[in-house]
């Protein structure tokens, strides 16, 4: 019992006071990219051809984030001349189109719909699905209920059953083996219901497109409310995400 | 073991050097290796350039890495009858390629696709069809069994598995756990013709996102191997310390989560908070929080000098006390010891037939670790860590776990005071693979040995890329834990294992 007293002095009281207060990461993190327009078109080419993800949009001159997995190759290749990596983790948008950037994203919150946020922007219970993901997206989501992100201070929770949920978290590129739970797990959740894609996998297939044991497009299945980019999203995108859509 | 090849960890050999032997005589010098002290580290087919089907084997005998090879027909008799270490290998075999390993014990689907040869499946399975196919659970019958079925998609945030429990009340007679929910392609993705070589570590970072680091080091190195990069020092340096840092925050996180199961909270809550310094470590070199991006082919993709370094010390010398009291809350209370000891228990002889890997071998008594066997990296310059408790229960698997923290703790500010400015290599990197190669690189992932294999062609295309996860071994280990256990411990020995799902579900 001592020692339970003792840890509990040591440790003492970590919770984030964000959103009150900004959080800053490292500079090293790579979240919101932004395409200079200005840069030559040759190099650019050259950086689009290498892109793993090819997610580089050279004729508009667009990045898109739904694809991206952040890996920073292209702003190393063109010395940061084609593409600079901010510290920026607001990532969250509401529809596809809006992923295919050059720098800025719609306001989220703005974009969100309105009976979302009256239903469920006191209380927000999600399940979680996990479909052919590489289990970082999982993971960062999971450590949303850790002492220092504290998700349910803000009413939001992730839950076991389909039936006490309002909606689903689904990661993972939709692996063929896991469509029919998908599609299962979604029709167990009551209406109105709200979808999440969050990971690059969910929206775009990740690194894993174009392989044939993928659905590889969450939306493609069932229509998809709110996308969280990343390779995994930071749990910061993520919280940021939520806050901004359903409160 | 005249008939096999000695070779090294992440030594590329020519294809003709593989003994090509006869298959009764590469089954014989197999398992005669295998039997006893050797296990199994590789064990696949491929098709070669006249789509003849050919097998290898890669097997460790205590230093020593062998590796063999022959062709196959379209049956074969088991090497599984002889020896258990063969078991999901076969199975394995059989899905990829539609061939048929008689009198295999126990045939039945790995991941559940079709084989890639076109063959008729040898499950009977109509892949339309979803998971399970026309596959019937294993049963125990009687007036008083009943049968729990959970999954695919588990109750908290978690990979999807089917588990399915054959007890009588709370006592469990069998666990059968089916995967394959995950399998995404990729080691298909890996060989696929034509392939953009940009591309691979990508996928090799994402086959196990928690073991981001152990793959694509293993991918990195096959890659070195093959096409003769050198990797300086400092980046051997930081990568060590990645993987590392990787071992660290996991096991710090599955501490937390034994706690949590034992319904002991102040562990979960201080340790899930702690596990996150040590990803945001891995941010400061990576700029993500599970090392993606920081491993290539012949190096680092980003610096790693003073400013990074200072964190990292800064931040151990920090968290380390706060470690080392949380370890001993958890570790002195009663109640979380009487929990521990003597539940889910995997004996060494058990462990040893089935060919345990990592932590959850070492907690059976098989103190293999890749790191002090076959060292990579800079882990030669690494001290050895020792276990003390090893009956192979709940309490060894978590108290190797603390050992390991702790060995990890201090061996990351000795790398780091050798103060090697780490320079990145300019990615994306070009290169020409050795033609007619063969790889096998190994690394003692946070959960145990990860191992790549690659194959080249006459024009240095990869002809197969084969991916182990340590997970692969050891979840047979899980379904052997729970026999005779009450059904209620399941979290606590699941989690004592935690394997991948994606790892072996590829």
């Amino acid at each position: 019992m001592l020692k339970v007293i003792q840890n509990r002095r040591e440790q003492g009281y970590r919770t984030t006071k964000y959103p009150k207060e900004p959080i800053n990461l490292y500079s090293r993190y790579r979240g919101l990219p932004t395409v200079h327009q200005d840069c030559d078109k040759e190099l650019a080419r050259q950086c689009a051809e290498a892109c793993p993800q090819q997610a580089i949009d050279v004729d508009k001159m667009l990045i898109d984030i739904g694809r991206c997995t952040f890996c920073g190759q292209c702003e190393i290749q063109s010395q940061g001349k084609l593409v600079t990596f901010s510290n920026n983790f607001e990532l969250g948008t509401s529809s596809r189109e809006a992923m295919f950037t050059s720098g800025s994203l719609p306001a989220l919150a703005e974009h969100s719909k309105k009976h979302f946020k009256s239903l469920f922007g006191r209380s927000l219970q999600l399940r979680q699905i996990s479909a052919g993901g590489c289990n970082s997206c999982e993971a960062d989501t999971n450590v949303l209920g850790t002492p220092f992100f504290d998700l349910q201070r803000f009413g939001i929770d992730f839950v076991a059953s389909p039936r006490h949920a309002d909606g689903i978290h689904v990661t993972g590129p939709i692996s063929n083996n896991m469509k029919a739970a998908v599609l299962s797990t979604y029709e167990a959740v009551p209406a109105p219901k709200v979808v999440i894609a969050s990971g690059c996998c969910s929206i775009s297939g990740g690194p894993f497109w174009g392989s044939k044991d993928v659905v590889g497009d969450l939306n493609s299945l069932i229509p998809v409310d709110l996308y969280i980019p990343g390779c995994p999203p930071h749990p910061m995108t993520t919280l940021h995400a939520l806050l901004q859509y359903f409160k | 073991m005249d008939n096999l090849l000695q070779i090294q960890n992440g030594q590329a050999v020519s294809r003709a050097d593989i003994p090509d032997l006869d298959f009764a005589v590469f089954q014989q010098a197999v398992l005669d290796a295998t039997r006893h002290s050797g296990f199994v580290v590789q064990f696949f087919a491929y098709e070669d350039e006249q789509s003849a089907l050919k097998l290898i084997a890669v097997i460790r005998c205590g230093q020593v890495l062998y590796v063999a090879g022959c062709s196959l027909a379209e049956e074969y008799p088991s090497f599984t009858l002889e020896c258990e270490k063969f078991h999901m290998f076969e199975r394995e075999i059989a899905e990829q390629f539609g061939v048929r390993p008689k009198d295999h014990p126990w045939l039945k689907m790995v991941r559940y696709h079709e084989n890639c040869r076109g063959k008729d499946d040898i499950f009977g399975n109509d892949y339309s069809q979803d998971i399970p196919g026309n596959y019937p659970y294993f049963t125990v019958d009687g007036d008083a069994i009943h049968e729990v079925a959970v999954g695919p998609v588990h109750a908290g945030i978690i990979e999807p598995g089917h588990f399915r429990f054959q007890c009588a009340g709370e006592k469990v007679f069998s666990l059968e756990i089916q995967l394959g929910y995950q399998h995404r392609g990729a080691e298909k993705l890996l060989e696929q013709a034509g392939q953009h070589r940009n591309r691979l570590p990508v996928i090799a970072e994402s086959i196990a996102g928690d073991t981001a680091i152990g793959h694509s080091l293993c991918h990195s190195q096959a890659i070195e191997a093959l096409a003769g990069l050198e990797v300086d020092e400092g980046a051997k340096i930081v990568r060590t310390i990645a993987l590392e840092l990787e071992r660290i925050a996991n096991h710090i996180g599955d501490l937390g989560a034994l706690s949590g199961d034992v319904a002991f909270n102040p562990p979960l809550a201080y340790f899930g908070r702690i596990r996150g310094e040590f990803l945001n470590l891995m941010l400061t070199m990576a700029g993500n929080r599970f090392g993606k991006g920081l491993v290539r082919p012949g190096g680092i993709a980003f610096p790693v000098l003073e400013e990074q370094r200072q964190i990292m010390r800064n931040k151990i010398k920090d968290e380390t006390p706060g470690i080392v009291n949380v370890c001993d809350l958890l570790f002195s209370a009663h109640t979380v010891i009487a929990r521990f000891e003597h539940t889910g228990t995997v004996p060494r002889a058990i462990a040893e037939k089935l060919g345990l890997v990592g932590y959850a071998g070492r907690a059976s008594g098989l103190p293999y670790d890749a790191r002090i066997t076959y060292p990579t990296e800079a882990y030669a310059q690494v001290e050895p860590n020792s276990n003390e408790r090893t009956v192979g229960d709940v309490f060894s698997r978590a108290n190797v776990r603390h050992e390991e923290i702790m060995h990890s703790l201090r061996a990351i500010p000795k790398l780091l005071a050798k103060e090697v400015d780490a320079e990145p290599i300019a990615v994306p990197v070009s290169y020409t693979l050795a033609p007619d190669s063969f790889v096998v690189t190994i690394n003692e992932g946070w959960r145990g040995e990860v191992s790549h294999c690659l194959l080249t062609d006459k024009d240095g295309s990869i002809l197969r890329y084969k991916v182990k996860d340590p997970s692969f071994h050891n979840w047979t280990g899980l379904a052997m834990s729970l026999r005779n256990q009450g059904i209620s411990d399941f979290p606590l020995c699941n989690k004592s294992f935690n394997l991948s799902y994606c790892g072996f579900d590829l």
